[in-house]
């Protein structure tokens, strides 16, 4: 036995190399700061040198100035900020927690998924804002009918995203963990449902940029606060900056969830960062 | 590691299998294969690619039904899955979402034949084996195709299968690696005698490797040849120069392609 371990222990090639260990400090990408800067720039000679179709837009500076003077410190704007980011995060989170099991369930349980799936694939094309007059119609407040919308937006993706990465499992992660003496519930819990988590995760950044669209519709719609209707009231009243201060929180906001959905995943996947 | 003298025989009896696939006529892949795999000895099935070798190994290790016939492990007809088979599969079957030493002690984890201690002190013992005792935190992905190779032997070997069901382990594999990995897996056979059946379409992999090769061929599918491989062992690459092996060599090329060149004629 002793020698024979000896003997097994030949060199092996193949070692991946050794990464450099040195500190990297983040870059900042020059060419995107120019761009950003000439954007704006272009923003601005476009309205004062009074172009077709910017008559009626703010220049940059005005917009800083309306946001700095009238919003920074404006208790009402940041309360829409805090009713779409709301909104957003229960449609979302409902969709995430009604959508994964129904996909899973979907995808392993045959008898389920005829009875079920034929609603899914009548339901799934309609659009999310042709729900809202339903939606207004059944729901006792607009606050709920707007998450309801924005919960569909995104919960369709997750079931049918979770549901094709079930029958996508490779069939030797399974069989593997049989001959291993894996009982089902060790199946499920250790190799099913990792095995849909990156499927997961895709489902959660169509979803978040989803929900985003909804929301901003549905509250310029029938909502009577948010981003979207703070948007809409500058419109209606014909403050140009205002609607702009809007689109730019919008964006902002977004851009956030993004980041906050982006961090999830890579805490989800461990195995996939790690390259 | 324990040796494995004498068991892991098994009897395959008139194998048939055919796949039906929607809304297209069944394919008939395996026709009354009959064959024995004998106990400490390694043989290797061969064939062309798309002939049912898969498909014989999945059914050799009970994920699969055949349509007729049986397969007997130690008199025992094989039905389900179970850890005395276990089968290193074609493209790697390593869970990706776990480390390596994760994917080793998953078996006797899930067996829960021993404690986490105990299966991660015999993981640890087999990944030095296996030289990939550093690497046991890392992913899967994070290894080469030859590590993954051996990740894979040490997640089997844990378990003390009684037979090992290789399916063109090392295709894929650089041709140096896929040498070096032959001759580790030649060395791991001469010291277990761990029943083996390993499955590559390579003649010279074959003939270096096995006891005895089986040869499938026809469609659908049968056993169309045996051949006992009675080079010496322990093995070396020296064998592939031995004049034994060419005439071994000749015999294999005849039984395998001796049937399809005649179609051409």
């Amino acid at each position: 036995m002793k020698s024979a371990e000896k003997t097994l222990e030949t060199p092996i090639m193949n070692q991946p190399v050794v990464k450099n260990p040195k500190i990297r400090l983040p870059r900042i990408n020059w060419r995107g700061v120019i761009a950003i800067i000439g954007f704006f720039v272009a923003w601005h000679l476009s309205v004062k040198l009074g172009f077709p179709g910017f008559r009626e837009i703010a220049a940059p500076y005005d917009v800083l100035h309306t946001f700095l003077t009238r919003y920074l410190d404006n208790p009402d704007y940041w309360a829409s900020w805090v009713a779409s980011f709301k909104r957003v995060l229960y449609g979302f989170l409902i969709a995430q927690l009604l959508g994964i099991p129904l996909g899973l369930l979907l995808g392993t349980r045959q008898t389920f998924n005829h009875l079920v799936y034929p609603v899914i694939e009548i339901m799934r094309p309609i659009p999310p804002l042709a729900w809202v007059p339903i939606s207004i119609l059944f729901w006792p407040t607009t606050e709920s009918s707007i998450i309801f919308i924005t919960f569909i937006g995104a919960f369709f993706i997750i079931v049918i995203n979770v549901h094709d990465a079930v029958k996508s499992i490779k069939k030797e992660h399974i069989w593997l963990a049989q001959s291993l003496g894996a009982s089902s519930g060790q199946i499920f819990r250790r190799i099913m449902i990792p095995s849909v988590i990156p499927s997961i995760a895709v489902g959660m950044t169509l979803g978040i940029a989803v929900t985003w669209n909804v929301v901003i519709a549905a509250e310029m719609i029938s909502g009577d606060n948010g981003l979207g209707r703070l948007t809409w009231e500058g419109y209606v009243s014909h403050t140009v900056t205002v609607v702009i201060i809007g689109m730019v929180s919008i964006g902002l906001a977004g851009y956030l969830s993004t980041i906050v959905v982006d961090y999830l995943e890579k805490k989800m996947m461990p195995w996939r960062v790690a390259r | 590691m324990k040796t494995h003298a004498l068991s892991g025989e098994l009897n395959v009896k008139g194998l048939s299998k055919w796949y039906h696939i929607k809304g297209q006529p069944p394919v008939h892949v395996l026709d009354d294969c009959s064959f024995e795999i004998e106990p400490g000895k390694l043989t290797v099935v061969m064939g062309t690619s798309g002939c049912g070798k898969s498909t014989l190994a999945y059914i050799l290790c009970g994920y699969l039904n055949p349509d007729r016939g049986q397969v007997v492990m130690d008199g025992q007809q094989v039905k389900e899955p179970s850890s005395s088979r276990i089968m290193v599969f074609q493209e790697t079957a390593l869970w990706p979402w776990m480390t390596v030493l994760d994917n080793v002690i998953f078996g006797p984890l899930a067996a829960a034949s021993i404690g986490k201690e105990e299966a991660t002190r015999k993981a640890m013992e087999l990944l030095r084996k296996f030289g990939l005792s550093e690497f046991k935190d890392k992913y899967p992905s994070q290894l080469s195709g030859g590590m993954k190779r051996r990740a894979e032997l040490a997640q089997a070997l844990i378990n003390s299968p009684k037979v090992m069901v290789l399916d063109e382990p090392f295709r894929g594999l650089d041709v140096m690696t896929r040498e070096l990995m032959q001759e580790y897996y030649i060395k791991l056979f001469e010291e277990t005698r761990l029943t083996t059946v390993f499955i590559t379409s390579e003649l010279e992999e074959a003939i270096f490797l096995a006891d005895r090769i089986l040869i499938m061929g026809g469609t659908p599918s049968k056993m169309v040849h045996s051949l006992e491989v009675d080079l010496p062992r322990p093995r070396t690459f020296d064998v592939l120069a031995s004049e034994r092996y060419l005439e071994i060599k000749k015999e294999a090329l005849e039984a395998l392609y001796g049937d399809s060149m005649q179609h051409f004629v």
